[in-house]
Formats: C-alpha cells, structure tokens, sequence
C-alpha cells in the first residue's frame, strides 16, 4: 500500500487524561520510554508502513512538539512531496478554537483536498503499541469498509476521559459502539484504541455534511448512529497494547517496559524512530550498581539505580538510591538521594541528602524543572 | 562567482590502516568505531563544523563504501548544505589519465578543482586517524596573524618518542626552521599532528611544483613541507594543548577507548559546548538486567547486558548474557557475548559471537598483548582464545594435526 495512504495524527486530544505532563506540553511530546515521546510510536507505526505523509493537528501548547519534530529528518519524513505538515489550528475571526475531533477535521480538510491518496489514517497519541497500518489499510481494502477501527481485546476495569468499545459480528462488520461505558473487572471487550482508516473523499464528505448539520461529535454523532448505512469494520490488533490515560498507567506501563518480552514486541523487529541528541554513551562509574533498568544515553551513574527508566542525560551522584522510578531527561540527581516511586519530569534537580516517596498507584511527580 | 567559503577543509581518509590488522579488513581507517557510538572521522568532523568550517572533501580511497554510507550526505554533522557542507572526494578517470591518489599531497593536487570551486583564502588539511578536539578557527586566527604561508598544528610529545612522527625545529617565535620527517634523534619534541593550514595561492603552487617533480613521493611530510621551508616560505608552529591520540595501532586505539572511562575522564566526549556529532543508530535505552554488574564503563543505546562489565566500552547492541564476564574491553556494535563467556583485555569488532564459555583474551597484569577479533565472526563454545591473538574469520579453536 506503501504511498496509497496519509497519516493525520491529533497532538492535542486526551491531553485532560494526563495534566501532569500535558500541562506544558502536547500529549503527543509526553517523553516516554527513556528517550522517546509518545507520538514516535504513532508516526514510526506510519513510517514503518510507507506512509510518507503525515500532517499534525496541534491545538495548543505544541511548542514542545515542533521542537521535537523538526524538519521530521529523523523520521525520514524531511520530504519534497509531503513529510512531516503542522497543522496549527486554522481559525477566522468569528470561530474559537477547535473543541471537539470534527471541529479538528473541519480545519485540515485543505490538506485533505490537497492531497491525492486514497486513504486516510487518523490516529491519537495515546496507544502505545506497533500497530501494522499496512495491514489495517489491506483489511479496509478487502472490506469495502468505510471506517476501519482498530481494536484490542481487553479485560477489566479501563478508565479515561473518553473511550468507545466496539461490538463486532464474526465477520468484523461493527453492530454497535458505546461511548464511555461501565466496565466491571471480569468484562471483556473490544476496545477502540483510537486509529482509523477512511478513505480520504469518503473522510472529506463525511467532514462537509456533518459541518452543514451542525454536529459537533465524531463518536456520538456518526459513528453510533448510523452503523446500519455506514460499513464500520473492526480490526482486531493483537500485539502489545498499552494506553496511556493517567499518570498511574503511565508509570505502569512504562514499567511494563522492564521486561524484555515487551521490550522485543516494540523495538523488535523495526526502529521507533525519534528526535536524535547526539548524546554521548552513558557513563557507569566504580561506584555504579544497576539492576532491572532502562539507561537511555548521556547518562551518568555514581550511585545506585534499580527498577527504574532513565532518560537522556540523566546524573545520579554518589550514594544515591533510586528505585522503582522514571527520571526524565536532564534530571539531576545529587548524592545521598532516596528515590522510591517517583516520576521527575524533565530538568528537575534533587538535591543532596533528600528522601521522597511514591507508591506504585500513586507515584511522587516532581514537574518540570523543579528543585528539590 | 560572487560567494566564497574563507576556509576549505580538506580531510585525508584514504589510508588503509594497516596497523590494525582484522579491524580494517574491509573498512578505512576513520571508519573504524570508537567510544561506544562514534567512528573516527567524527573527530574531525565535529571540530570543522563547531570550528565553523562548512566545507569539507573526504578523500577516500581504499575500502570506501563504509565510509561513504556513514558519511551520505553529512546531515548528521549539520555539514548538508546548499553551498559548501561533506563531500567524498574519490579517485576518478579524466580524459588524459586517470590514477589512484599516490600520496597525500597528490590526493589533493588531483581535487584542486574542488577546492577553487569554493575560491577560499585558506585550506585546512586534516587526516582521519586522530581522536582530539580542537578549534581550527583559533588555528586559523593565528596562521593570519603572523602572516605565515602554512601552519603546521604540532604537540609536545616525550623525546623518546618524538622519533616516530614528523618533528618541528622551531625559533622562539614559533616560526619552523626546520622539519624532519621521523628523526632517529629528534632535536626537539615537537610532533607535527598532520594538521596544516596553508593559503590557498601557495598551496596550489607547491601542489603544481610538486607535481612536475618526478623524483617526489608526493608526500606533504616528506615533499611539500621541505620544499617550502627550502625555498623560504614563512611557515609557523601552532602549539596544541589538549588530548590528541593517533589511533592507528591496536594499543594505542584500547587505551584511547579507556581514556573515556572516569568520572573526569582524560578526555571528555561528553562536553555540551563541543559536542561530537555522528551518525546515531537507531535504538532503544540500554537495559541492564537483575544479575547485572557494570562499573567503571561506557554503554551504548540497544545493549543488553546480565552479565558482568568492568573497565570497558561497549557499543549499540552488544549483548553480555548471564554469567559472561567482559574486563578491560572495547566491544564494537552488535556483538554478543554469551552465557559463561569470558572476554579479557580484548578489542571485538561489530556483529561477533563468542559462544558459551569461550575465553577470549587474556589478563592485562600478565603482560599479554591485546586480542583482536575482526567483524562477523563466531567464536565456538569453550575454545579459546590467547592474548595477543588476531582472528578474522571463525575461530574452532587450535587446529589439532595429531
């Protein structure tokens, strides 16, 4: 399918989910993993597919986001035709900013008119998985389906803002969707994990007709109330999924990481690819005991580190201790620390001597570039 | 032609390397990995663009095609430009003669095309076998402020060993009065670093004379130099302080990989204000697993490592399994060392497996030299390897004629 398809990635949506790290930045520049950010799992998965035109809703708060995409070189994504395309929220005077997907989707229809592939992939920032988009486009051709969804089968208790899971027939045609619905910790369902594929006139009219009746939710709105006309077909993704929906599920599932079976799922067989810093190799001293860890580069380590993600350019001095944590780029960590649960979000300093505490449901966060 | 580059550098990299054996089988010397993610050509490549040097020909000749991929297009050292930036500059076929570069100053007479395209005031030579840092711009300001024809960058290095390099005889001014090529006994311990910068007019007429010479070796140690300094041109020392290694043996290549090691390490690969660029490999943090034990090293993205790790630099990807120990080595990309397996005072090129239990290497305290095994080889299980020992295809251990 390589070129048949554009990507249309939202920066911006579920970053309510997470106002810890979303509050100075967009979902999709949530760091994660020890060196990447969340949007380098959605734009690689459209990478490693073909894609090679991608265009980026932001809303606000993106000046992370574009420092971290650059001129999208690091993505292959540096492009004549196509690559990496912003798109900042497109308003006149009389409209306010977008608030819902199809106010979103209302304002890059001129790239979608520009463009001339058949399909249009529109994918969130939240999931965290190697989702094969090729094969999803392959399934919606072999459907004749309007609106492929991918879906992960799930078990138990799931919480956030706004989720759909999906009712699928043994042929994959979607009977009914629900919007936000209780689920006990035995139930089993299918849930959205917010990738899609439509054909791109398909999308474009979609967009028009339900701007010309005044509906404002994409869920609510289309896909729930017309499933008898519009073919909605289910793809069932069976790989490692994670969604990201909380701080607490942030710090699990980056856990999630420590254990290698994941690991080799989501850096496998292809790259993840994202922003490079030319850091140097991290450096591990005479006084260094690292175990169960994810050391990212530029690190160095003077003290102890067990359980933990570290990302880039990261120091733990003498006789420190940090368990069981995520410390975030550039965190600076003085001697004699104890760490035990804890998230730092970028740039923070800890200084010598200080001991803090989180537990595994509830992780200590020090924000951006706090001093401790 | 109305824009012009002040400075043109000029980067040697065709030399075999031959000094390291199984390492450059198949690669150019500056292609070699150093430092767990560099090559030595990022060396020289990271001081011209933090120099503010943005024109560079890469003269490549033997084993180029490595190279050549590393370098591509050198966006990964900002050096892609529109005008100016990286470019390989490799032997061609012209239409009265063609020729392999004979030597270094004939490799850049047959690329003075190149050179004039960019009309510059200064040429900067570099080769690709050193591992420093260094301002070329202070080196420059200087070359303009005594006004002299070429500048020859030079560093203190023990008498004892000053025979092994080019040696500067100069006045108290810093200017050259003389310059021996490797003197059995050297006058002084001024070791040229094969760093010159000349003006450009008299690098091309030396470059032309040189040429018609047909008794030269077409060497700038051996030719040019002594023939400017012969015919009195003004050439000037510039006094370099810091850490320069040549890398062109096995030791000294180990021991500037060591030289990383340390809280305050003899040389910092890590300085925010002179970062080392290259070409970064993709890959996710390095994991370090519960039987893990890893001091006094340097580690790389995408290595997995349960085993044990002291005194070493490992590169992207090696994989020390459980119960595997690794003292005192450079481990290039890809590499794994498997269960049981003992690798001491060794350097290992990219994609080798050393199998369960083998040894490899033996204990530096015992005066054994540095093991070498050459890329893409497999080391079978419980055989071993003896200090000292060059391999570079795989190794059953001692052939048995018994």
């Amino acid at each position: 399918m390589a070129n048949q398809a554009i990507g249309v990635i939202f920066s911006n949506i579920h970053d309510d989910n997470i106002p810890e790290l979303a509050h100075h930045r967009t979902m999709a520049s949530i760091p994660y993993g020890g060196r990447y950010r969340l949007i380098d799992f959605a734009l690689s998965n459209m990478v490693n597919s073909g894609i090679t035109t991608v265009g980026i809703v932001t809303k606000n708060n993106y000046q992370s986001l574009i420092d971290h995409i650059g001129s999208g070189k690091d993505w292959d994504l540096a492009r004549k035709d196509g690559g990496i395309i912003l798109l900042p929220p497109y308003s006149d005077e009389n409209d306010a900013l977008y608030t819902n997907r199809l106010e979103a989707l209302k304002g890059v229809t001129g790239f979608l008119k520009r463009r001339k592939e058949e399909y249009v992939v529109l994918s969130d920032c939240d999931a965290i998985a190697r989702v094969d988009i090729a094969d999803v486009v392959r399934f919606h051709e072999e459907k004749h389906s309007d609106i492929t969804m991918v879906c992960h089968e799930e078990k138990g208790e799931y919480q956030s803002a706004y989720f759909m899971t999906i009712d699928p027939d043994a042929n994959g045609r979607v009977k009914g969707i629900k919007i936000n619905p209780t689920l006990k910790a035995n139930d089993k369902y299918h849930l959205y994990v917010n990738i899609m594929v439509l054909n791109r006139e398909y999308l474009i009219n979609l967009i028009q007709d339900a701007v010309t009746r005044g509906l404002s939710s994409f869920g609510r709105n289309i896909l729930t109330q017309h499933l008898d006309t519009i073919k909605v077909y289910a793809y069932q993704f069976k790989g490692y999924f994670a969604g990201i929906n909380s701080l607490e599920k942030y710090y699990q599932h980056s856990m999630e990481l420590l254990d290698s079976n994941v690991r080799s799922e989501l850096f496998g067989a292809r790259d993840i690819y994202t922003k490079i810093r030319d850091s140097a190799p991290s450096k591990y001293t005479d006084n260094a005991v690292v175990k169960n860890s994810l050391i990212s580069d530029g690190c160095v380590i003077d003290g102890t580190v067990e359980n933990c993600i570290l990302f880039r350019g990261v120091n733990v001095g003498k006789g420190s201790v940090v368990k069981n944590s995520i410390i975030m780029q550039d965190t600076v960590i003085g001697s004699d620390v104890q760490l035990d649960c804890v998230i730092t979000d970028k740039n923070a300093v800890i200084r010598t001597g200080r001991h803090l505490a989180g537990c595994e449901t509830l992780p200590y966060f020090i924000s951006k570039g706090r001093m401790i | 032609m109305f824009r012009k580059k002040e400075c043109v550098a000029m980067l040697l990299a065709g030399g075999q390397g031959s000094r390291l054996y199984a390492l450059t089988n198949n690669i150019a010397k500056p292609a070699v990995a150093f430092g767990a993610k560099y090559r030595i050509i990022d060396f020289p490549l990271s001081n011209c663009i933090n120099s503010g040097i943005d024109t560079v020909g890469v003269l490549t000749q033997y084993q180029p095609l490595e190279l050549n991929e590393y370098i591509g297009n050198g966006q990964p050292w900002d050096l892609d430009r529109a005008f100016g930036g990286v470019h390989i500059l490799s032997p061609y076929q012209a239409k009265k003669k063609s020729s392999w570069y004979e030597g270094t100053a004939n490799a850049i007479y047959q690329n003075m095309n190149f050179m004039k395209k960019y009309n510059p005031e200064y040429v900067l030579i570099l080769s690709g076998d050193h591992i420093y840092k260094m301002d070329y711009a202070a080196m420059l300001k200087a070359h303009k402020q005594t006004g002299a024809d070429c500048t020859i960058a030079a560093i203190e290095v023990p008498l004892k060993e000053a025979s092994r390099f080019g040696v500067l005889n100069t006045r108290p001014d810093g200017s050259i009065y003389e310059f021996e090529e490797k003197p059995k006994q050297p006058k002084s311990n001024l070791a040229s670093m094969g760093i010159y910068i000349f003006t450009a007019k008299k690098l091309y007429q030396y470059l032309e004379a040189d040429e018609a010479d047909p008794d030269s070796s077409k060497d700038f140690g051996k030719d040019v130099l002594p023939a400017m300094l012969n015919a009195g041109e003004k050439m000037q020392s510039y006094l370099f302080k810091g850490y320069w290694k040549d890398v062109g043996t096995i030791s000294s290549l180990w021991e500037s990989n060591m030289d990383l090691l340390g809280v305050k390490p003899a040389f910092d690969v890590s300085d925010p204000d002179w970062k080392i660029h290259s070409r970064n490999p993709l890959a996710p943090p390095e994991y370090l697993g519960e039987h893990a034990i890893v001091t006094n090293s340097l580690i790389a993205l995408g290595c997995e490592i349960e085993g044990t790790v002291e005194n070493s630099v490992l590169a992207t990807g090696v994989i020390v399994e459980e119960g595997a120990t690794v003292t005192d080595s450079v481990i290039m990309a890809g590499t794994v060392v498997k269960k049981g397996a003992r690798v001491t005072y060794s350097i290992i090129d990219e994609n080798v497996v050393i199998d369960d239990g083998a040894t490899v290497g033996e204990d530096k305290e015992t005066n054994a030299e540095i093991a070498v095994l050459g890329r893409d080889l497999t080391v079978s299980a419980g055989v071993k390897v003896a200090g000292g020992q060059i391999i570079d295809k795989d190794y059953k251990g001692e052939t048995n004629h018994g």
